[in-house]
């Protein structure tokens, strides 16, 4: 059984009327990478105010590291470090002084916080100008800054809200790859905030999508696809198209939910994965040229945007 | 309570607040004419004017004073001539005020930008993201306010303790300041009208929405409200040692006042609902 690191139970918050996060039962496990997806407003940067103590829940319970965050802020927040949306680091000052700062806020021994200050500042390539006011930094040169800030005490869990928006594209690859880098080198965990679906695909091992405060699914992608689709999808291509009665014989095979034919491609619904046998074996009884099967794959995008339109469907 | 973190609170709050000329250049200018040219002026005014008709006038004036005076106090212009009167007057009384509105101002402009001002920037969330607990944090802010407030205060006194003293030496023949009701007012007095200004800007910039919008509300309401208070306190106290202490002992009264209704506006969902 996976240690969980992040625990919800029913966790709810009001804004005087609004139910900014309504009932969520979340569980996250040690070295994951979880992508939390949602529109704008759905409750996102709320739910890392609640899971870091800054914000106390109308109802339900957390547990992050094992402790209580409404009565042991202080101590989960010196285990967790966050990205917050705006960089909000003192651009005045420069960027060793942001990190030493943030350093002795977080009480880190002087003689390891010098050592990880030079060490931050060269993972992050910022060693060059670590002297120079932030104020005349780039944007993506501040939202690494921002990312080293938030690993100056090394924590064990990094929540990461939104690292990649308003960045143009090379800025917004390069913090991707710095992401991947502490995920897979580093193994810390990962509750990455974010809609874009591109990047969570990349990053993320699960996935929860939030919608209006309401959970409305977690699990790895694969497993969303075949919750949505219900079933797995195979695609095979053929080296010549199928004729009409032996996609009608395709179709009487057990287990066969769907048959959609595009050209020299089909691509076909099982109930389960166990079926792909009987379906192949049927193809080439019917005369099929079989050049590769594989399992159907869903972007992210695609599971995102289905399960967006059903809780629409399921809301109105 | 972890004080490395209360020390860092203050120095980065210290050094970002003197990069903005809004708070430099109030605090340097103002003290200076206070407690500079203003006393040099006043006092020496006397001795470029043709010595009786200027006199006349302020005669007049300080007869009033002199007729209202408490018996303790008159022992002070006891055989003093006009010029020596007005030195000990003017010195001794006129300025005392200004030593109330240095610190006041001081720590609200700085203040302004420590709790306006870092919510306008946007840097406070991620520093509610640290360990560092709002009472931390709220003590921080405010002695970065207040530890600058009663240094310039203080250089302020030493300044204005020269200036008065060459007066003395060349109309009395001695240094003559301070009294012991001046040690009072600067020793207990002057912080708690430090504490007053962070006091009042707290519950300010919990409204405010930029160091502008603090400054202006603190400048155009709270300082002359005190000035209305305090202003009249040279003619009125006579200033003498227990009233001194006493005034002081009010203003800390309604330090502890203010300070307790502002530490409420400052948890961290407090701040949180403000960013
Ligand atoms: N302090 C607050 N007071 C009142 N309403 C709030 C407050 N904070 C958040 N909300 C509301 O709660 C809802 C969720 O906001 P939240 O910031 O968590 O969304 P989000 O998923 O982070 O969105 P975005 O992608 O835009 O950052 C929104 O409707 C927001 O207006
Ligand atoms: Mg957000």
């Amino acid at each position: 059984m996976p240690e969980w690191v992040i625990e919800t139970r029913r966790l709810t918050r009001h804004f005087g009327a609004l139910v900014a996060v309504h009932d969520v039962n979340l569980q996250i496990a040690r070295g994951e990478v979880f992508g939390f997806l949602g529109p704008n407003g759905a409750g996102k940067t709320t739910t890392v105010r609640l899971l870091n103590g800054v914000l106390n829940p109308t109802a339900g319970e957390i547990r992050v590291l094992g402790l209580d965050p409404i009565s042991q802020g202080p101590a989960v927040r010196r285990r967790t470090g966050v990205l917050t949306e705006s960089p909000a680091l003192y651009e005045p000052l420069s960027a060793r002084d942001n990190l030493f700062l943030f350093g002795e806020l977080y009480d880190v021994p002087p003689d390891v916080l010098r050592r990880r200050v030079e060490e931050l500042l060269a993972m992050f390539e910022l060693s060059a100008r670590a002297d120079d006011k932030v104020a005349s930094y780039s944007k993506g040169m501040k939202q690494r800054l921002a990312l080293a800030r938030a690993l100056i005490h090394a924590p064990d869990i990094l929540f990461l809200d939104e690292p990649t928006a308003g960045l143009d594209p090379e800025a917004a690859r390069q913090v991707t790859e710095l992401i991947e880098h502490l995920s897979q080198e580093e193994r810390r965990t990962i509750f990455l905030c974010t809609h874009n679906l591109v990047e969570a695909e990349r990053l993320c091992d699960r996935v929860g999508v939030i919608n209006r405060g309401e959970l409305i699914a977690v699990g790895t992608p694969e497993e969303l696809a075949q919750r949505i689709w219900h079933g797995h999808g195979i695609s095979v291509r053929l080296g010549r198209p199928l004729s009409a009665e032996a996609v009608a014989s395709l179709v009487r095979v057990e287990g066969v939910a769907q048959v959609e034919v595009d050209d020299t491609e089909l691509h076909i619904l099982l109930d389960e994965e166990g079926r792909t046998p009987a379906v192949v074996r049927a193809l080439v009884e019917a005369g099929a040229e079989i050049y590769a099967v594989k399992p159907r794959e869903h972007s992210l995008e695609d599971i995102y945007f289905q399960l967006q339109a059903d809780a629409r469907g399921g809301s109105t | 309570m972890n004080t490395r973190a209360v020390r860092a609170v203050v120095r980065k709050d210290l050094r970002i607040a003197l990069r903005n000329k809004g708070v430099v250049l109030p605090i340097i200018i103002v003290p200076l004419i206070m407690m500079i040219v203003m006393p040099a002026v006043m006092i020496f005014l006397p001795f470029y004017l043709e010595p009786m008709d200027a006199g006349e006038e302020l005669r007049q004036e300080m007869g009033a004073f002199f007729a209202n005076m408490p018996a303790e106090l008159s022992v002070l212009f006891a055989g003093l001539n006009d010029q020596q009167a007005w030195l000990m007057l003017s010195s001794m009384f006129m300025f005392a005020p200004f030593f109330l509105i240095i610190p006041l101002m001081v720590s609200s402009v700085i203040g302004a930008d420590s709790f306006a001002g870092e919510k306008e920037r946007k840097t406070l969330e991620a520093l509610l993201y640290t360990p560092i607990t709002t009472a931390e944090l709220f003590i921080g802010k405010v002695l970065a306010a207040f530890l600058p407030a009663i240094t310039v205060s203080w250089v302020c006194f030493v300044l204005y303790s020269v200036v008065v003293n060459i007066g003395g030496v060349m109309v009395l023949g001695r240094i003559f300041f301070p009294n012991l009701a001046w040690l009072v007012l600067i020793l207990w007095v002057v912080p708690a009208a430090a504490a007053l200004g962070i006091g009042f800007i707290v519950l300010v910039s919990a409204k405010a929405k930029s160091f502008q919008d603090a400054y202006q509300i603190s400048g155009l309401v709270v300082i002359p409200i005190i000035l209305l208070l305090f202003g009249q306190m040279g003619g009125v106290l006579y200033f003498s040692t227990p009233t001194v202490a006493l005034i002081g002992l009010v203003i800390w009264v309604l330090d502890v006042v203010l300070l307790t209704i502002a530490v409420r506006t400052f948890g961290r969902g407090e701040i949180i609902a403000r960013l």
